[in-house]
């Protein structure tokens, strides 16, 4: 019973010091980026990283969520006559969650593994220390920049992500489904309200400022070899996958308070 | 900031320094004063906590008790950012070299300047031939790091630490893992650093030729404390058998053999 608690107790305090030392990280970093000189050539290189490389992967997301979207839609709605309001349904879903719920998960996977992966091996090659050593603070020079790129390419991504799944739904539902689509158009644009792309946006946000702390932050702490490393990427694209996940249901009630869903 | 201390006139002074790492305890109270200008090479055992050590000196590690001054401020209790200003003063030639495997060669040694305000590419590209000179790898900038040995790695670690010129050079194994030949001219070259610029240089080693031909004082780290530190023939003369141990690359068990040898003899 006693190595119950023990264990127990182990393990809350183990999550409690992780959330603790992401939290200093984003500290660290946000005092950074206002008190310290921005390195543009990084910051510029890792855009190029994390927001122009990943536009393929985002892309094919998108777009394909979108169609498979639209046609289950209509399956469903086509039974009740209701089959021109697939094009509202598929665009405010792929707006409020499909979007940047999805962009996240690829992107959590694709620029999340690389950070981590990238500075693991930088830690247990000695050359962080080699950075603190030449008076270089590795906030400033590592996390800094993907941060700042993070946080401008993930609304981006999710803005391409979201443009390519209507109309992926839309070629689908037009040319194959053979909805009228003056029609699907119409209601699409009816009950798709700005709020909707606005709630999507800040979603990708904070999505964003989430990959790019927890990546970053097991890189940081990554554990000597190359197993240490590995285990740290792994860690890194499921945990902020996770965090992901479960932070959009509580972002999703928070915003829909300021952005509430549907016509009013 | 930290009160001036009467240990003014000593490049870096070390007093009681303790460190556990995973429970176990690495350093038990080390003592030292290197005072500047001096070459001082600290010997020991593998594992023996030297590398630790040189770490402490440049804040990568913080201490769990223990004060470690440089030119008379104490930077135990400094922050991350205020380090900066002591590492300015300090290179630090780490045991793989920790080049940066993403840069060139040019790259990696005109990185300290870069970071200190320097964008005159004419400025850097001379800068960095110069010290490429010093260290003898003349035409080698626009190589990246995973195309050169061992050797040359540890070179080009070095241009990089002493390219801004600091007082005091730290030196981890600078060595290990290179044949004679080349060890004996990083043993020259750190020599050489030191009578041109000057340089306080503390060299970590387990290489007894390399330590006898640079130092001007030997420490000799055992159990997590200094057993011994004096000058090299000093050391030579010293009748402490498990100082004669080390340098003779003896073990315990070959010491035992040989007396009981020596016993049966007489």
């Amino acid at each position: 019973m006693t190595r119950l608690f023990n264990w127990l107790g182990g393990t809350v305090l183990a999550f409690f010091q992780y959330l603790g030392e992401v939290v200093l990280l984003a500290a660290d970093t946000f005092r950074s980026i206002f008190t310290h000189k921005l390195r543009w050539k990084l910051f510029l290189r890792q855009i190029v990283e994390i927001g122009l490389l990943s536009q393929l992967v985002v892309v094919i997301t998108g777009a394909f969520t979108g169609a498979v979207f639209a046609a289950q839609t209509f399956f469903q709605f086509n039974k009740i006559g209701m089959g021109s309001a697939t094009g509202a349904v598929v665009s405010v879903a792929i707006c409020r969650e499909l979007g940047p719920v999805l962009t996240a998960l690829m992107v959590a996977g694709r620029v999340g593994a690389a950070m981590s992966a990238e500075i693991g091996t930088m830690k247990v090659t000695e050359q962080i220390d080699a950075l603190r050593a030449l008076a270089v603070y590795p906030i400033d020079y590592l996390v800094v920049p993907r941060t700042l790129a993070i946080m401008i390419s993930m609304p981006l991504l999710v803005a391409e992500c979201i443009a390519f799944g209507i109309a992926a739904g839309y070629f689908i539902a037009i040319f194959l489904l053979e909805i009228n689509g003056t029609y699907y158009m119409a209601n699409m644009v009816r009950w798709t309200l700005s709020r909707d792309i606005i709630m999507g946006l800040s979603k990708a946000f904070c999505f964003g400022i989430l990959i790019v702390f927890i990546s970053c932050h097991k890189g940081l702490t990554a554990r000597e070899g190359a197993v240490g490393v590995g285990r740290a990427t792994t860690e890194a694209v499921v945990n902020s996958s996770l965090a992901v996940l479960i932070f959009n249901f509580f972002l999703t009630m928070c915003l829909n308070i300021i952005y509430p869903a549907g016509y009013q | 900031m930290s009160p001036e201390s009467p240990l003014n006139s000593e490049m870096i002074a070390v007093r009681g320094l303790t460190k556990k790492l995973a429970r176990q305890e690495i350093l038990r109270g080390v003592d030292l004063d290197v005072p500047k200008g001096e070459t001082l090479v600290i010997i020991g055992r593998s594992g023996g906590g030297k590398s630790v050590l040189l770490k402490h000196l440049v804040g990568l590690m913080q201490p769990d008790a223990g004060e470690i001054w440089i030119e008379g401020q104490n930077i135990t209790r400094m922050t991350e950012r205020q380090l900066g200003a002591i590492r300015q003063k300090i290179g630090i030639l780490f045991q793989g070299a920790a080049l940066f495997d993403s840069m060139t060669v040019e790259q990696n040694v005109a990185f300290p300047l870069r970071e200190a305000g320097e964008r005159n590419l004419k400025v850097l590209r001379e800068k960095v031939r110069e010290m490429l000179d010093v260290v003898e790898l003349e035409g080698q900038e626009k190589k990246m790091p995973v195309s050169l040995s061992g050797g040359m790695k540890k070179r080009v670690g070095l241009a990089r630490s002493i390219i801004r010129r600091p007082k005091c050079v730290l030196y981890d194994e600078p060595t290990s893992g290179l044949d004679p030949v080349v060890s004996d001219s990083i043993n020259r070259l750190i020599r050489r650093l030191q009578e041109r610029f000057g340089m306080t240089s503390i060299v970590v080693t387990h290489d007894m030729k390399s330590a006898f031909h640079v130092a001007d004082h030997i420490a000799y780290l055992h159990e997590g404390r200094i057993y011994f530190h004096g000058t090299s023939t000093e050391l030579q003369q010293a009748s402490d058998p498990l100082l004669q141990d080390f340098m003779l690359g003896r073990s315990e068990e070959q010491r035992e053999v040989e007396s009981s040898t020596l016993r049966d003899e007489s």
